[in-house]
């Protein structure tokens, strides 16, 4: 029960009115504006609104909004044209490499990009999206693993952790019945049509620094037209982990980097970046 | 006049596909229908198009998905099984309002049932194969001729009611080489800056292409702004054609390649005296219900002839509402009937419901 000291608000607008004012300080940060003003749906400590605000801010910065397309999946991020201000598709689940790679052949000069969980792209996706990397489609494609699948709330995931505990696994995963994890940016950066393959997490300040250099990078490579750039982000689920977003910021730096090592898999040729 | 040429009823449709303006075709090989991939990969490239085999009929339907959606016309073609792994982004894509030209040369099923022509594919074609409310435009072809005109006909019908078209030929049609002719076509100019996807100027809202609208008070009135479109598509798309009907007692209800079959069956039984006319569906959905209704005051009983179970029937059957027998004669597994079989067939029935 609310105290004399502590009045709750009473209004959502009054809840989130900011309680410093523009006019007394020097705005060194802003959202970029390249998203939609709207309040998220996403849980509280997700990844997600961390990594389209990273996307937007590359998009802003390098002033192609009028060229970008993105795909969204179908999982948590399916509303993630309700948050970035650009023309974007949303694909059935799984599709987004083959959606994005029928705008992209029919649009080379602009930017396209798929923003895709690891349910709709390592599951049900692979096909597609192993063809589109093999094709060497030049498009980006972000990859959230959260080793779980969010939006049906909690199942497992083809990049479930051995042991761990889901929805459909709740005695946790037995490697023996559904095989281990798969590595999935291990995998695709076998195949020639990758150019650009790299795993982030976005957990840490210098995860987030990283993660955006990684995006930054991608969009950039889109224009040397060599191929496909694949971007992994290791992302937290607090909700369907069952933790506490700082518990599992730590499940990221303690179990899920031993299964997925972060850094740089595939670079392109210093040769072939010089022009980019 | 455009001179005749002698082509397969896949080639013509290929090539229909160019003359069209086709930007883009995404396909996989199946037969009876590979030779449309085979001849737009050596053509559509000497026009700058794009033209690509893709993994999967799955990730072809899903590379029309999103090359219609950034406003490109835009194509695939598939045999039965194919276009049942398509139905998931036909049903998307007629959720999202996006135009496109979908080819089913029907082969016999179920399963992967046989590479010969059949009609089985009617239900999935006109009653819904994908999930949730939606139609498609459903086009019949009876020769190579309507082969390649209705590619020109299916593109301009996708674009005006923003939503996917579905020519449902058959194993037959899309084998046989007549002579075909290619008309001078005039394209409609259609202004799809409302909604393409080609990358948001600051000057306009973003665009977005999606079939997801979770509040349910919002999927309603989707769901009501289609159902509003397909009810002028009813109204103004309806297409058939009769041959003898005026003076006839008796009629066939036939599409496609059955339809070439009742033809000469029924000119066989005028010349035995039995007042025969032929009723052909052109357009499958919408379907000819008024017209046929009509015609049920005049004829004494309708037969349905089909290279399947009896599925097109239903619909005569619909049409007619009781007011005269309406029966089927059919045959399945990629087997024909002969003209001979079907008049004797008709003739069983004379006597059947009308000996006196």
């Amino acid at each position: 029960m609310p105290t004399e000291e502590q009045v709750l608000p009473e209004t959502l607008q009054e809840l989130n009115k900011p309680e410093c004012h523009d006019e007394e300080y020097d705005m060194v940060y802003h959202k970029p504006h390249t998203m939609v003003d709207v309040h998220m749906h996403y849980c509280p400590g997700c990844a997600h609104s961390l990594v389209h605000k990273l996307i937007m801010e590359v998009v802003e910065e390098m002033d192609i909004q009028e060229q970008t397309i993105g795909v969204a999946p179908v999982g948590c991020s399916v509303f993630a044209y309700d948050y970035m201000d650009i023309d974007m598709q949303e694909a059935a689940h799984g599709r987004a490499c083959a959606v994005a790679t029928g705008i992209k052949r029919l649009m080379p000069e602009k930017y396209v990009f798929t923003y895709q969980g690891d349910g709709d792209l390592a599951a049900i996706g692979i096909g597609e999206t192993l063809h589109a990397i093999n094709r060497g489609e030049n498009i980006l494609i972000v990859f959230m693993n959260n080793a779980v699948y969010g939006m049906t709330s909690g199942q497992m995931a083809p990049t479930t952790l051995p042991g761990m505990h889901t929805t459909t696994s709740p005695d946790g995963r037995d490697v023996s019945y559904y095989g281990a994890p798969i590595k999935v940016s291990e995998l695709m950066a076998q195949l020639p049509g990758a150019i650009y393959v790299t795993r982030q997490a976005v957990n840490s300040a210098n995860g987030v620094r990283r993660t955006k250099k990684a995006l930054q990078n991608a969009f950039k490579y889109q224009q040397l037209k060599k191929g496909t750039c694949l971007v992994e982000i290791i992302g937290n689920c607090p909700s369907n982990w069952k933790m506490t977003p700082l518990e599992a910021s730590k499940f990221i730096d303690e179990e899920m980097v031993k299964t997925f090592p972060l850094g740089d898999i595939k670079v392109p040729k210093a040769a072939e970046t010089n022009n980019a | 006049m455009a001179e005749y040429k002698l082509m397969k009823g896949n080639e013509a449709l290929a090539e229909a596909a160019i003359q069209a303006g086709c930007d883009a075709y995404f396909g996989y090989p199946i037969t009876p229908q590979s030779e449309v991939l085979e001849y737009l990969a050596r053509e559509m490239p000497k026009y700058d198009r794009i033209v690509m085999q893709a993994e999967s009929e799955v990730a072809s339907i899903n590379m029309v998905y999103g090359a219609a959606g950034a406003g490109f016309r835009t194509m695939t073609t598939s045999s039965s099984p194919g276009i049942s792994l398509m139905q998931e982004g036909i049903s998307y894509m007629a959720g999202a309002e996006l135009p496109c030209l979908i080819v089913n040369v029907n082969r016999a099923g179920p399963g992967l049932g046989t590479i010969q022509p059949g009609q089985g594919d009617y239900f999935q074609s006109v009653k819904g194969g994908g999930h949730g409310d939606y139609k498609l435009i459903v086009l019949a072809p009876a020769s190579v001729q309507e082969m390649a005109d209705m590619v020109f006909l299916g593109f301009d019908l996708a674009d005006k009611y923003r939503n996917p078209v579905l020519m449902l030929s058959d194993g037959a049609i899309g084998q046989m080489m007549e002579k075909v002719q290619f008309k001078p076509y005039d394209r409609p100019v259609v202004d799809k800056s409302s909604w393409a996807t080609t990358g948001k100027p600051k000057t306009r809202k973003r665009n977005y292409i999606t079939s997801l609208f979770i509040q349910p008070e919002r999927m309603e009135e989707h769901n009501l702004k289609l159902e509003e479109k397909f009810k002028l598509i009813r109204e103004n798309e309806v297409r058939f054609e009769e041959i003898n009907t005026a003076d006839a007692e008796y009629l066939f209800v036939a599409y496609g390649l059955s339809a070439r079959i009742c033809q000469k069956a029924m000119d066989i039984a005028r010349e035995k005296g039995i007042r025969i006319g032929l009723f052909r569906p052109i357009t499958l959905y919408p379907y000819p219900y008024a017209r046929l209704n009509e015609l049920a005051s005049q004829v004494r009983m309708m037969l349905s002839v089909e290279l399947n179970s009896g599925q097109m029937v239903e619909d005569v059957r619909l049409a007619v509402n009781g007011k005269v027998p309406v029966e089927f004669y059919g045959k399945m597994g990629g087997m024909m009937p002969t003209p001979e079989d079907i008049v004797h067939h008709l003739e069983t029935l004379i006597q059947f419901h009308h000996a006196n």
